[in-house]
């Protein structure tokens, strides 16, 4: 949703407005400084005044971005921002409000508030920074970290099964969802714009490379001499292909979705990607093609489908009280129940 | 419970029958308490609030209690089922709902085997006979019909009465069908009761139209059954049974029967009104502050907004959320809520933000008893959070002075930028009393200001916005989101005094931790007020609903010759400034409290006073009398310690 309410002029700004004065503290190598280049070049393309971009996180490393965002913010508590954003959002449509976490701060602790606010539809924008482990606290396994993983906390090795965060997002009824990796600065811009033109709650997954306590977890797909064969790029409209000639597509398969080469199945036989598509099923049978990012991927928009926004809806019901009962008068409240004279 | 110094209400079970003069054949007593027992499908709830409105409408002064179990639905006719309603109506000044009743309905065995013992000495027991056959004195653990047999009733005015084929038998003809009839029973109760207490009989007939509109047989039998009770009064001969509370000489105005969910949350739609800020309600259904949410749902053309979160957690981060963007956040809950609260609270205190966090308090630990009253979480809401961490606290002390004090909860937030913990209890939340209203313009503007101009230099001359300027008060400087150029970032991580910037500096935190103890401590809150025997050596001090209980028993102390200072606490962190000076010298500060001495443990770290604790934790409040006696006790030194 635009800030430039009744095409009212917006100054222009320059990246280094969007940079705050507080020094940058992620390691050296992080992937979060990218994600945060990206949104600092991207924030002056979308046309929006500073004073009217809210970002608010929880904890984690991802969860000091705001800090560094000319902007307002607020760096919360573990796993609630989506809760105070849905607060913030509903008192103040006219903002654009933000949400940036980890998978452990919005998968784990904060995994009720995340599936909520995407099934309300809160007209919010959530960037989850997926590094598939626990970097602030140094190194212990989060939900998406994959089975079998050592970590300080699995000396022996992971037993549970992973999160995949687009597919939960997905069944959570979310009306955007898009994946995007750091390696790729003008596909996040790309995806990070998508949100933020969404009406209503969006997700997007970011595969972020921790390069102190997770090194390379994406490597096998976001790597450059891989990431053709490895990436499947969502394009809305177009048949799902990829590898570096093409030769790989995703076709219909017993009710889900699978990867075919190209020369045994022919072109037309390739799903063409539908993201407005009000059923979910295909989307999520897409979120189903990779468990985690050792095999093909898709990456891009699975699903930007139109449905009511909570805030919208909720001014609505408002507007419709208020015209039917008029403003609210505090001495007829009070002599709302039955009343005598003494 | 009009708030006035003292009354001298009459001693327990005192009926002070009197010749009136405007009704000659029904003589008058000066107060009566009524108790409507019955199994919690029976609608005794419903019956006592019909009895209280219609008194209510009457002139009565009042006070109700409505006493319940936390089962949706107990095994009928078992003693784990059973439901009661309490109210005291009187033709003065009241502030209980009256330690033993002086009538008592008992609906089904199981009622009468649980409640009898409160009746008062000599008090009339009015029993639906048609429920006592052998299932249900089973259920409810007789092995005789007491009745019939035993000493149970010994002592007891009994009016027997087949409610429930009467009530059958007036339904027949309007083709009800049986099974129905049978639930309009508590009707035929209530209009029996109601043709003893000479109560009008039309605003229950318009009540039941209303509330039964469309479904005509409903009405029909409803208002049946109760012209059959009424009628049964006349002709059974009861006519020595019927006496009349006349109204009570109440100060001039317009009255309500109120409860105080229903004033509180009037209270926060009013704050909001006096702020000239949209509230916003994050909150999550729990027992007994789940009416806050039903009632504040109802107020959209206030500008309010209620939003049912996914959890209590949820509910106080969209509330804070809300504050963040300028609006007044309020979350309502209980004791284990409040519990889930306290992360996000020590985040708004750290953040410096309005926010009222309403907790009404019931019976603990963990579930402990969600429908009975408690007043056991002072200490969790004075220090249930990590760090130091101090927060405002305000605890009305009567339904109606919810309200009030919803309003200083909201005034103190939003005018220093605090989290405030605003302590009711369920005994407030659900009992009821009548409310002369106050005049809306006499309601003080609360005057919330946003920054909106740079308010710091920095060393090159070049303006700056520092959200951690304060005022004398110390209060923050608070510019919120769409402000020009203040944009600014805030977090739980210690900041720097003034910039706001992040900051692990030692002596910066020592700082700001003081800074959050002194800027609750500059809080101005009314001086206490003592009355009674203002200089007695002994005093008294409460705080939250035990207000009614305390003043009733000082009443009859005083009314005996003993000489009692009375002080109640509203604001209990910070506390009044003159407490100190207020409990000095004393021979006694005897502090009652449904806890087991919550007030007197931070009393006495906080003046060095040997004060006494009288405590009650059964989650029932106290009575009034129950506390005469333990005062008189403690005051002679024969409390066990």
């Amino acid at each position: 949703m635009t800030a430039t309410m009744n095409n009212e002029v917006v100054p222009e700004t320059k990246r280094a407005d969007w940079q705050s004065d507080q020094e940058v503290r992620w390691c050296p190598g992080c992937g979060d400084y990218s994600i945060l280049t990206a949104l600092q070049l991207l924030m002056p393309e979308l046309g929006v005044r500073r004073e009217n971009t809210v970002f608010i996180s929880g904890i984690g490393c991802a969860a000091r971005l705001p800090y560094y965002m000319n902007t307002y913010g607020m760096h919360s508590i573990h796993g609630r921002a989506p809760a105070i954003a849905t607060g913030l959002a509903m008192a103040r449509p006219e903002l654009d409000v933000w949400v940036i976490g980890g998978d452990g701060d919005m998968l784990s602790i904060g995994g009720n508030h995340l599936i909520h606010a995407l099934r309300r539809n809160i007209n919010i924008n959530i960037l989850l920074f997926n590094n598939q482990i626990y970097g602030l606290t140094k190194g212990q396994f989060s939900p998406t970290s994959e089975t079998g993983k050592v970590t300080k906390s699995s000396p022996v090795g992971l037993i549970a099964e992973p999160f995949n965060p687009v597919s939960l997002a997905l069944g959570a009824e979310a009306s955007f969802v898009a994946r995007t990796h750091d390696m790729d600065r003008k596909h996040m811009q790309e995806m990070f714009r998508r949100a933020y033109e969404h009406d209503g709650a969006s997700l997007v997954e970011v595969y972020q490379n921790c390069n102190v306590f997770n090194d390379g977890a994406f490597s096998t797909i976001t790597k450059k001499d891989v990431r053709d064969d490895m990436l499947i790029d969502l394009r809305h409209g177009e048949r799902i292909q990829f590898g570096s000639e093409g030769q790989y597509g995703v076709v219909s398969c017993d009710g889900g979705v699978e990867i075919a080469n190209v020369a045994d199945v022919g072109l037309d036989a390739l799903l063409v990607h539908d993201e407005t598509r009000q059923d979910p099923s295909t989307a999520f049978a897409l979120s189903r093609l990779a468990a985690g990012p050792t095999t093909p991927t898709p990456v891009g928009v699975f699903r930007a489908a139109k449905r009511a926004e909570y805030g919208a809806a909720m001014a609505t019901q408002v507007a419709a009280v208020a015209a039917e009962s008029g403003k609210g008068d505090i001495a007829s409240l009070l002599r709302s129940q039955p009343t005598w004279e003494v | 419970m009009i708030q006035k110094t003292f009354s001298n209400e009459a001693g327990n079970g005192g009926n002070n029958v009197t010749e009136t003069a405007t009704e000659p054949t029904v003589p008058a007593v000066d107060r009566v308490i009524i108790r409507f027992a019955g199994d919690s499908g029976d609608g005794m709830q419903l019956t006592g609030d019909r009895f209280t409105s219609a008194s209510a409408m009457h002139g009565n002064d009042l006070a109700t209690f409505p006493d319940y179990p936390a089962e949706i639905r107990a095994p009928a006719g078992t003693l784990a089922g059973v439901s009661a309603f309490q109210v005291q109506i009187s033709d003065h000044d009241i502030m209980t709902p009256g330690d033993a009743p002086d009538v008592m309905v008992a609906m089904n065995p199981a009622a009468l085997k649980s409640d009898l013992h409160r009746l008062a000495p000599g008090g009339t027991v009015i029993i639906n006979r048609d429920t006592f056959e052998e299932r249900n004195l089973t259920k409810a653990g007789y092995d005789y019909n007491p009745l019939e047999e035993g000493d149970d009733l010994k002592g007891c005015r009994v009016i027997s009465v087949p409610m429930t084929s009467l009530t059958k038998e007036a339904c027949k003809e309007l083709g009800v069908k049986p099974r129905d009839a049978d639930r309009s029973k508590n009707f035929f109760a209530l209009g029996l009761v109601s043709w003893m207490y000479s109560r009008p009989v039309e605003p229950t007939m318009d009540w039941i139209d209303a509330k039964f509109g469309g479904r005509d047989l409903i009405v029909a039998a409803n208002k049946a059954a109760f012209s059959a009770g009424h009628i049964y009064g006349e002709t059974a001969e009861l006519g020595d049974q019927r006496v009349i509370v006349k109204a009570a000489p109440l100060e001039s105005g317009t009255y309500t029967n109120v409860n105080g969910n229903t004033s509180l949350s009037w209270g926060l739609v009013a704050a909001g009104q006096l702020a000239n800020l949209p509230i916003f309600l994050g909150t999550y259904p729990i027992t007994p502050a789940t009416d806050i949410l039903h009632e504040l749902a109802k107020h959209k053309s206030f500008g309010v907004t209620t939003f049912q979160a996914e959890d209590e957690i949820a509910g106080i981060g969209a509330a804070l959320g809300a504050s963040f963007g300028g609006h007044l956040g309020i979350t309502s809950t209980s004791g284990p809520g409040v519990a889930l609260k306290s992360e996000t609270m020590g985040l708004a205190l750290s953040l410096e933000l309005p926010l009222v966090i309403v907790s009404i308090q019931r019976g603990g630990p963990s579930t402990g008893l969600p429908t009975k009253t408690e007043a056991a979480d002072l200490l969790m809401a004075m220090y249930g959070r990590h760090g130091e961490s101090p927060i405002p606290i305000v605890a009305p002390r009567t339904p109606s002075d919810c309200f009030n004090a919803a309003i200083e909860a909201c005034r103190i937030a939003l005018t220093h930028r605090t989290p405030v913990m605003l302590l009711s209890d369920g005994y407030l939340a659900n009992g009821s009393e009548p409310w002369r209203l106050p005049d809306v313009d006499d309601l003080e503007p609360i005057e919330v200001t946003y920054t909106t101009e740079f308010n710091h230099k920095n060393a090159d001359g070049e303006d700056e916005y520092w959200p951690y300027l304060r005022d004398e008060k110390l209060v923050r400087s608070m510019a919120i989101p769409g402000t020009p150029d203040l944009m600014h970032r805030i977090g739980g991580i210690e900041k720097e005094d003034g910039s706001g910037n992040i900051s692990y500096d030692p002596t910066n935190h020592a700082k700001m931790v003081e800074i959050r103890a002194e800027r609750i401590r500059r809080i101005e809150v009314p001086d206490v007020e003592v009355v009674g025997d203002v200089d007695a050596d002994v005093l008294i001090l409460g705080w939250g609903s035990t207000w009614g209980a305390i003043t009733s028993a000082l009443g009859r102390l005083r009314g005996e010759g003993h000489k009692i200072a009375h002080a109640h606490l509203t604001h209990l962190n910070p506390f009044p400034a003159n407490l100190g000076e207020v409990l000095k010298g004393r021979t006694h500060v005897l502090i009652p409290e449904m806890n087991l001495g919550q007030l007197s443990l931070m009393i006495r770290a906080e003046f060095l006073v040997d004060a006494q604790s009288i405590s009650k934790v059964s989650g029932q409040p106290f009575t009034a009398g129950e506390l005469e006696t333990t005062i008189l006790e403690t005051m002679n030194g024969e409390a066990k310690q």
